[in-house]
């Protein structure tokens, strides 16, 4: 008997970039996604893991989060939230040093963070955000952004993106 | 090829990328390299100094031809053709 052969789909990962985005600083978001979307210009697939103080990065401003106990409120109260209220690394000297750089950005013609984001999505650029982090921190999926692709997930979508992907990244 | 060579081209598509940082040359590049036949030339308009190092690299990986890059007043024309 003679069986068809048939391989799988391989990949030799060339065209796959996974990062891990972990932090909240202004900073590292912005290189994140410049990263992101010089990589998607090159027809890369794109994933950025979205886990721990960066999900505070996805929040968006005006929505709420439903039945939360007092500490999940507290959380929810500490952490910054949305694009709008994220901190410089350095620099940052008590909200100056953030709105400084925003302001260079858009006389540099810089694309702001919504910006990018916005492009981002267009591209195609997958966002997964790590279930355990938004429990950790007590922040629910009706408060995040709107955006295209995005799911909320756990590690092993993660590690099996890394895994088939030529770079990864650790911000 | 050489300034005055690139300079008689008729370009098929010009996008002017003049008015965004890194990485907006490249994404402009490349929303409008989809737009053209395999085998036409691209221009871009840029005034941001990395794009004439970043523009060659990723023609390398795409398989997009670097053709070179004229210099203006106070930006730049960097041309390719698009991979057949």
């Amino acid at each position: 008997m003679h069986y068809m052969q048939t391989t799988p789909p391989t990949t030799d990962g060339s065209d796959q970039i996974s990062m891990v985005v972990f932090s909240d600083d202004l900073d590292k978001i912005l290189a994140a996604m410049i990263i992101a979307n010089g990589a998607a210009a090159f027809d890369m697939k794109v994933n950025l893991f979205f886990t721990f103080w960066a999900i505070s990065a996805l929040r968006a401003p005006a929505k709420k989060g439903k039945g939360k106990k007092f500490i999940e409120k507290a959380f929810g109260f500490m952490l910054p939230k949305g694009f709008d209220k994220l901190a410089l690394s350095k620099m940052q000297m008590g909200g100056m040093g953030a709105a400084m750089i925003k302001n260079i950005m858009k006389k540099q013609h810089v694309a702001s963070l919504p910006e990018m984001f916005a492009t981002a999505g267009e591209l195609g650029v997958q966002i997964n955000v790590c279930e355990m982090s938004m429990k950790l921190m007590g922040i629910q999926k009706e408060e995040l952004i709107d955006y295209p692709n995005m799911q909320i997930c756990g590690v092993a979508t993660f590690l099996s993106d890394a895994q088939d992907s030529k770079i990864q990244l650790f911000i | 090829m050489s300034t005055a060579e690139l300079t008689k081209i008729k370009s098929d598509k010009i996008v002017d990328a003049r008015a965004v940082a890194c990485p907006g040359p490249l994404l402009a590049a490349k929303k409008a390299i989809g737009d053209l036949e395999g085998g036409q030339i691209l221009e871009v308009y840029s005034s941001d100094e990395g794009t004439k190092v970043d523009i060659p690299k990723w023609c390398g990986k795409m398989g997009h031809e670097y053709l070179g890059v004229v210099e203006a007043d106070s930006f730049f024309s960097v041309f390719l053709k698009k991979a057949d």
